[in-house]
């Protein structure tokens, strides 16, 4: 009786603030205290400076015709995208014979129709590796010519994005059993093997890959016996790509000894009291943990072996980053190289960047990476 | 009772330990074995070729110029001179260009953490767009930019008094070297002693009364005042050496050419990209708590980021920045792709005059093997003072 007689209702609290909407949502990402406020005001500004002109340049006053005199005409306002429609082919597959240039196409959607597929967990199978090495002998065949009545392409002249992808993924492809080698030589007991495996590493890893690639160029050849003779020398395709291949495999060689590392010593342990030998510990405890653990870092190598791949440029090889310096370098189209250069930029742009996301979602995915925040 | 273990036979093949010997020896064998047959056809090949070998090139004349260079040059002298002006011009490109991408990538990688959505998402912009395209491709487009959207020399653009703008590179105004300028230095050399002294006298008297004296304003102001100082005392030298415009050129004081301007911004913008991941990456890593328990000690924000986060920040950081300098020392090799005079450049001119590939190419990687494993030694220096102590 006497509890209800003292009990006096309190007004209720006022609902939480809303925390949605587009004013709350500025409040507090742009003006959150006058300094940020004064930071957005300073990058607004910016880039009202900036994209206008910027705009102006890339679409209202672009010229998307192949159209020289029109070009020239615009030249300074307006960009020229009608170069890639004039010279895109040039770029897109470097000195191919213009007339059989549907070949690379073909190679390229297959090489990266096979890059889309790998990377898709339900193909991750025994099949996958037989795959690869099919498609890689078609697509020799079909670059090379000289089967089914297709006319012969020497290797000097491939070009643009087919050879950039081909030397990208048979470097990395030949690499990867090397480095794996090189790793477990490197966390081997035998001082010699360890030592040995140390060197390659460091060595390779301190100098640049031009200095391997002028390596690969100058010396390979004085190493083939009797190729002063002329009889046996090295396409200078294969050579660059062994200097490729020694250059991603140091590096490769690197990220799988992190696997190894991260992987408890306790399951080596575990191993050597069920009684497995060396080789059988590696292949059935240690390498599929290890490697799992690496398939991000193993992405990204693959990223920088892409991007590194433009370096082949200076042996004289015209890769995509190549390519397009050849193909603009005539007096009429040599006003626009900037478009040209753009167009290729985008290309490595949309590789680079979807792989880098492919990398992210796998560490996600294969819940491997280093949890933060 | 089990019976005793049966005895370890040294040189059986179930000892683990011969085993291993007989492994080494096979690998050693093995590769001995591959060098000399390529060692063998290498040999035979240069006698068949007519290619001399040894190193014996180093002191003739090396017979071409160099476009730039600190140390000054002549065509008469050997090419061990002509090696040392591309280490030099190396050095030039890789120290300027981890101060610029330093500052550059730390402001961008803490813009990536900023609080204003604006700033963060240009930051990372930055970051994607200079990761995911190739350096050389950078390089070709900064070359392009500097020598063919410029304007000529005769229409140079002044973006600053005294500083001009062009095809022909960027020129501006040096101070001209006089004897006043000895005092200058000296000023500047005491100046800075006194700094150090400064810091050691506030540090040990921190550690004394736990209340410290300022360092940073104090030092700076010991060095700027030593260096006017002396700078003053030494007579107030004041000549400058100016360019200036004529009709058709602009001539006189400092210039860096567009080739040294294409691969400084280049790798300097793409450097820093990397730079800014590792600090990003690095602030991220020093833990809420940290932060928290700071606060709750009462430090300030400036004095817990200072004390706090930002040691225990550097250790994460350092290890990565130090391979990202050393990235951008060995991608100052793509300056061959611009005609740039770097090591490799003057190496593969070199290499093409005299035709010995395998000296020139041992030497432009012994080159860049000492330079990494110099800085490797200093960086493991560091690691050892800057490890987790336990206290």
């Amino acid at each position: 009786m006497v509890a209800a007689e003292t009990f006096v209702s309190i007004a209720s609290r006022p609902p939480p603030r809303s925390k949605s909407g587009p004013v709350r949502w500025a409040r507090r990402n742009l003006f959150d205290g006058w300094r940020n406020a004064l930071l957005t005001f300073a990058v607004i500004l910016l880039l009202a400076l900036a994209l206008p002109p910027l705009l102006n340049w890339a679409v209202f006053n672009a010229v998307t015709a192949p159209d020289n005199a029109a070009c020239r005409a615009a030249s300074g306002v307006g960009a020229c995208w009608g170069v890639i429609a004039e010279k895109g082919r040039l770029i897109l597959f470097g000195r191919y014979p213009y007339a059989e240039q549907w070949r690379p196409l073909v190679a390229c959607v297959m090489l990266v129709l096979l890059l889309v597929a790998s990377c898709v967990r339900i193909f991750w199978r025994p099949a996958l590796a037989l795959a690869w090495g099919l498609i890689f002998a078609l697509l020799y065949a079909l670059m090379r010519g000289g089967v089914f009545g297709l006319t012969p392409v020497e290797t000097a002249r491939w070009g643009g994005l087919p050879l950039t992808l081909l030397l990208s993924t048979v470097s990395l492809v030949v690499a990867f059993p090397l480095a794996v080698l090189i790793a477990l030589g490197r966390q081997s007991r035998l001082p010699a093997i360890r030592a040995l495996c140390v060197l390659y590493v460091e060595l390779i890893r301190g100098v640049p890959l031009i200095s391997v690639l002028f390596m690969a160029s100058f010396i390979l050849p004085l190493f083939m016996p009797g190729s002063s003779s002329g009889g046996n020398t090295i396409d200078v395709l294969v050579r660059v790509l062994i200097g490729m291949t020694l250059f991603t495999a140091a590096y490769l060689a690197e990220v799988v000894r992190g696997g190894l590392q991260a992987l408890p010593a306790g399951q080596i342990e575990a191993a050597q009291a069920l009684g497995l030998g060396y080789w059988q510990t590696q292949r059935k405890i240690v390498l599929p943990q290890a490697l799992r653990l690496v398939v991000p870092a193993i992405v990204n190598t693959f990223i920088g072996a892409f991007k590194d791949t433009s370096l082949v440029t200076i042996v004289s090889l015209y890769d995509l980053t190549g390519a397009v310096q050849l193909a603009l370098g005539d007096a009429n189209w040599r006003k626009f190289f900037l478009e040209g250069q753009l167009f290729v930029a985008a290309i490595y742009f949309v590789a680079c960047f979807s792989m880098s996301r492919y990398s992210r979602w796998v560490e996600r995915h294969l819940n491997t990476g280093t949890k933060r925040q | 009772m089990s019976p005793p273990p049966p005895k370890a036979r040294r040189w059986s093949w179930r000892s683990q330990a011969f085993r291993g010997v007989v492994y080494q020896l096979l690998a050693l064998l093995l590769l001995a074995a591959a060098a000399a047959y390529l060692l063998n056809n290498t040999l035979d090949n240069m006698r068949a070729r007519g290619i001399k070998s040894g190193f014996d090139f180093i002191t003739e004349p090396a017979g071409f110029a160099i476009g730039e260079s600190i140390i000054p040059f002549d065509s008469a002298e050997s090419y061990g001179k002509a090696y040392l002006v591309g280490l030099s011009n190396t050095l030039r490109v890789a120290l300027v260009g981890i101060v610029i991408a330093t500052v550059l990538g730390t402001l961008i990688g803490v813009g990536r953490l900023s609080r204003n959505v604006l700033v963060r998402f240009l930051c990372g912009a930055y970051v994607e767009t200079t990761r995911n395209i190739p350096l050389l491709l950078q390089l070709f487009m900064w070359y392009f930019a500097l020598t063919e959207l410029l304007p000529p020399i005769e229409e140079a653009l002044q973006p600053w008094a005294g500083v001009f703008f062009s095809k022909n590179g960027l020129q501006f105004p040096v101070p001209l070297w006089s004897r006043g300028h000895w005092g200058t230095l000296a000023g500047t050399l005491l100046g800075g002693l006194a700094a150090w002294a400064w810091t050691r006298a506030s540090r040990s008297r921190r550690e004394a009364t736990g209340r410290g004296l300022p360092m940073m304003l104090p030092g700076l102001f010991l060095v700027i005042g030593g260096a006017a100082l002396g700078w003053w005392l030494g007579g107030a030298p004041g000549a400058v050496d100016a360019p200036e415009r004529t009709e058709i050129n602009v001539v006189g004081g400092g210039a860096v050419t567009p080739e040294y301007l294409t691969i400084l911004l280049g790798l300097s913008i793409y450097t820093a990209g990397y730079i800014a991941e590792v600090v990003r990456a690095g602030i991220q890593s020093v833990p809420y708590g940290q932060h928290e328990a700071s606060a709750a000690l009462g430090l300030t924000r400036r004095h817990a980021l200072r004390l706090v986060q930002m040691p225990q920040a550097l250790r994460v950081i350092i290890p990565p920045l130090t391979s990202q300098y050393l990235n951008l020392t060995k991608n100052s090799s793509l300056a061959v792709a611009i005609g740039y005079p770097d090591l490799v450049s003057i190496s593969s001119t070199a290499l093409n005059q005299t035709g010995r590939a395998i000296e020139c190419i041992a030497l432009v990687m012994a080159c860049y093997l000492t330079l990494s494993l110099v800085t490797s030694l200093l960086m493991n220096i560091y690691n050892r003072r800057a490890r987790l102590k336990d206290r």
